[in-house]
């Protein structure tokens, strides 16, 4: 009896040795694409670091933002996935996250991950290495510009003349779902960037700007120039992005601000490359410098890794511009080392060049401004798309709110 | 057991609602500052307004439940399958409710506004618009509900006694008095759980606004369950004092009403 409890506590030792070479990954992404994307880094990882044994985890994506609250306390991996910016926030203040700026310096990416640098910095140190990010900009219907005779507009006026004739020919000009309420940001996001520039945007979501600004109340005024006029479809608030755009497949409407993500399942739903097309969001105030929204997603290591080695080994491995080409290609984004190739398809390359053109990059509202904000200035940017005579109360919570959040 | 899975847990949380806690650092305490914000919130107002809404509406279920119920109690060849067909909304989940009624009201291809196209009126966007949001979400809780308290009474009128029904007819009573001297009385105890069971669902209500609206639009159909979920756990939350404190709220009017109603029967009981 004895002696088997000894051989089992041999074997216990054993594996706890075992143990050091293993590296926990833990992802939040179970679609298709993705799914691959990690594969192909962890295969490759695996192939230069034979010794190394990886333990990987992968999460549905909802379910993964609860979740990282108790693995991060309980039983943290060696590697997982989150998103930069203000999301990491919190985590990183509660002390879970791993400075990694040795990391970002040993590889210099300093120089080729400058543009997503800002984003994966708190208070100096860097957290996080971006795999990959994408564009945001106006996906449009190129046949039905084409059948009534408008062109990819420049500027804020050519914009609302479009739309009129759009109107005119019984097309509506813009598609939206709001159901899920972040799709708002993104109009509020780039009327603000387009009006009032990068520096305003930071200032306001973080909290050193009140909502009844006259500068805000600009924004609202660009924003009433589309809803004042119908150019937005009926009914928005009852879909969600991928229902908001069947009215633009159907040839009812015509253009959709909204992330590179939504290519693929335009494709899908049956519109070629010939029909749909892509456009940078208008100037507004002009000569101000163009900021876009470039959300990343990234890497980090948890503050209780056990194989803080490996791990960062692992990182490096992201980094490398061979793993960001090839993770972006299956991905179909772009890859955040300037050193790695972009994938060659016409919605990325008109997004890269417009994204390597740029002032600077926001993450997006709800990744720039704390969540509480977030949630409450969606909403809010809902009601307002739905009410928009109730402007004035709803920018006057909004100020409550930011006594709140930021006091 | 019901110390440590019930007791304590009501009181833990009752403790949270006075600190201000992300579930990350450690929690700062801050007396009643909670419950000022939440009398301050105008989405807490809401949702309070929706779950009296709620409480009210979703009563319809009980005399709903009590009609299908009379209307099936009879010995006709096939019956049962035609109860279980009406008993079958209450045994599909929550979730597929919720998605059937968003297909049913949808602007565009939904079966409501394709009828009522039929009759020349133009479409409506129940779950976008804020007046008929709540009201829409609450329709299609009853769907459940009432067969919920249909197979309460349907087992309820199989114990009433025959032969005080043959008195009741003797004496001449016949129809509505028949229902409402002779049979309501011995339905009491049906009646009691189908009562106490509306009002836990409609306070509880939360699968139906996670499917259909998210409290949305804008806030406009949440409701204390949802809010309190939100507040405290969902992406853009984390603030368990403040969902602790929603939480609070919503036990103490739960208390009130499960033991006025309490109360009630126990005095009826002794003829009181």
């Amino acid at each position: 009896m004895n002696k088997n409890l000894t051989a089992i506590a041999a074997a216990a030792l054993l594996a706890g040795t075992a143990q050091a070479g293993t590296l926990v990954i833990n992802t939040d992404d179970q679609n298709p694409a993705p799914k691959a994307a990690f594969e192909y880094a962890i295969d490759s990882f695996k192939a230069a670091n034979p010794d190394v044994t990886v333990e990987w985890n992968n999460f549905d994506r909802e379910g993964y933002k609860t979740r990282i609250r108790n693995f991060l306390t309980a039983d943290a991996p060696d590697v997982a996935t989150w998103y930069p910016g203000n999301r990491m926030a919190p985590f990183v203040d509660a002390g879970l996250f791993m400075d990694i700026s040795d990391v970002w310096a040993a590889e210099g990416l300093d120089t080729e991950m400058a543009s997503t640098q800002a984003t994966m910095t708190r208070d100096g140190k860097q957290y996080m290495i971006p795999y990959s990010y994408y564009q945001w900009g106006i996906y449009y219907r190129k046949d039905l510009f084409d059948k009534v005779g408008v062109t990819v507009p420049e500027t804020w006026d050519e914009l609302l003349a479009a739309s009129a004739t759009l109107k005119e020919n019984g097309i509506t000009p813009f598609t939206i779902g709001s159901k899920f309420k972040w799709t708002t940001g993104g109009w509020f996001d780039y009327l603000n960037l387009r009006s009032n520039g990068y520096e305003f945007h930071m200032d306001l979501t973080s909290g050193k700007v009140p909502y009844t600004d006259s500068r805000v109340q600009a924004v609202f005024d660009r924003w009433d120039e589309l809803v004042g006029n119908g150019y937005f479809i009926d009914n928005h608030a009852t879909y969600n992005w991928q229902e908001g755009m069947a009215p633009m497949v159907q040839g009812d409407a015509a253009m959709y601000l909204i992330g590179n993500f939504a290519v693929a399942p335009f494709k899908e739903a049956g519109l070629t490359e010939d029909q749909l097309g892509f456009f940078q969001f208008p100037e507004i105030t002009k000569g101000m410098p163009m900021a876009e929204d470039a959300p990343a997603d990234a890497f980090f290591i948890p503050a209780g890794a056990k194989n803080v080695e490996d791990a960062k080994k692992f990182m490096a491995h992201i980094a490398s511009p061979e793993v960001q080409t090839e993770m972006n290609k299956i991905l179909g984004q772009l890859p955040p080392s300037s050193a790695a190739q972009v994938n060659d398809d016409p919605y990325l390359n008109a997004g890269f060049k417009m994204l390597s053109n740029a002032y600077a990059l926001a993450q997006f509202y709800d990744r720039d401004a704390p969540a509480a904000m977030a949630k409450a200035g969606m909403d809010g940017f809902q009601e307002y798309m739905v009410k928009p005579d109730r402007r004035q109360a709803i920018l006057e919570n909004l100020d409550r709110v930011v006594d709140r959040v930021y006091k | 057991m019901f110390a440590l899975y019930v007791v304590w847990p009501i009181g833990q949380s009752l403790a949270l609602s006075f600190y201000q806690w992300d579930g990350l650092s450690d929690p700062t305490y801050i007396g009643w500052d909670n419950y000022i914000e939440l009398w301050y919130d105008p989405t807490f107002l809401v949702a309070l307004k929706n779950n009296l809404i709620w409480l009210v509406l979703y009563m319809l279920a009980v005399p709903l439940g009590l009609g299908i119920a009379l209307l099936l109690n009879q010995t006709v060849t096939g019956i049962r399958l035609i109860k279980s067909l009406f008993f079958f909304p209450f045994v599909i989940s929550q979730v597929v409710v919720g998605l059937v009624f968003a297909w049913f009201y949808d602007p565009n291809n939904g079966l409501l506004n394709i009828v009522l196209a039929w009759f020349g009126f133009d479409p409506v966007s129940i779950l976008s618009d804020e007046d008929l949001v709540t009201y829409g979400i609450i329709a299609a809780g009853l769907w459940p509900q009432t067969a919920y308290c249909m197979i309460l009474y349907l087992t309820g009128l199989n114990s009433v006694s025959p032969d005080v029904v043959e008195a009741g007819k003797i004496d001449g009573a016949q129809g509505f008095r028949m229902l409402w001297s002779v049979v309501l009385p011995q339905l009491r105890p049906a009646t009691f759980i189908a009562v106490v069971v509306t009002v836990i669902g409609a306070l509880r209500s939360f699968d139906l606004i996670a499917i259909m609206t998210q409290g949305g639009p804008y806030q406009q159909s949440q409701v204390l369950a949802y809010y309190m979920y939100e507040q405290a756990l969902s992406e853009y939350g984390y603030r368990m004092g403040y969902g602790s404190a929603i939480a609070a709220v919503l036990f103490a009017i739960m208390m009130v009403y499960i033991v006025g109603f309490l109360v009630k029967m126990y005095r009826d009981e002794r003829g009181l």
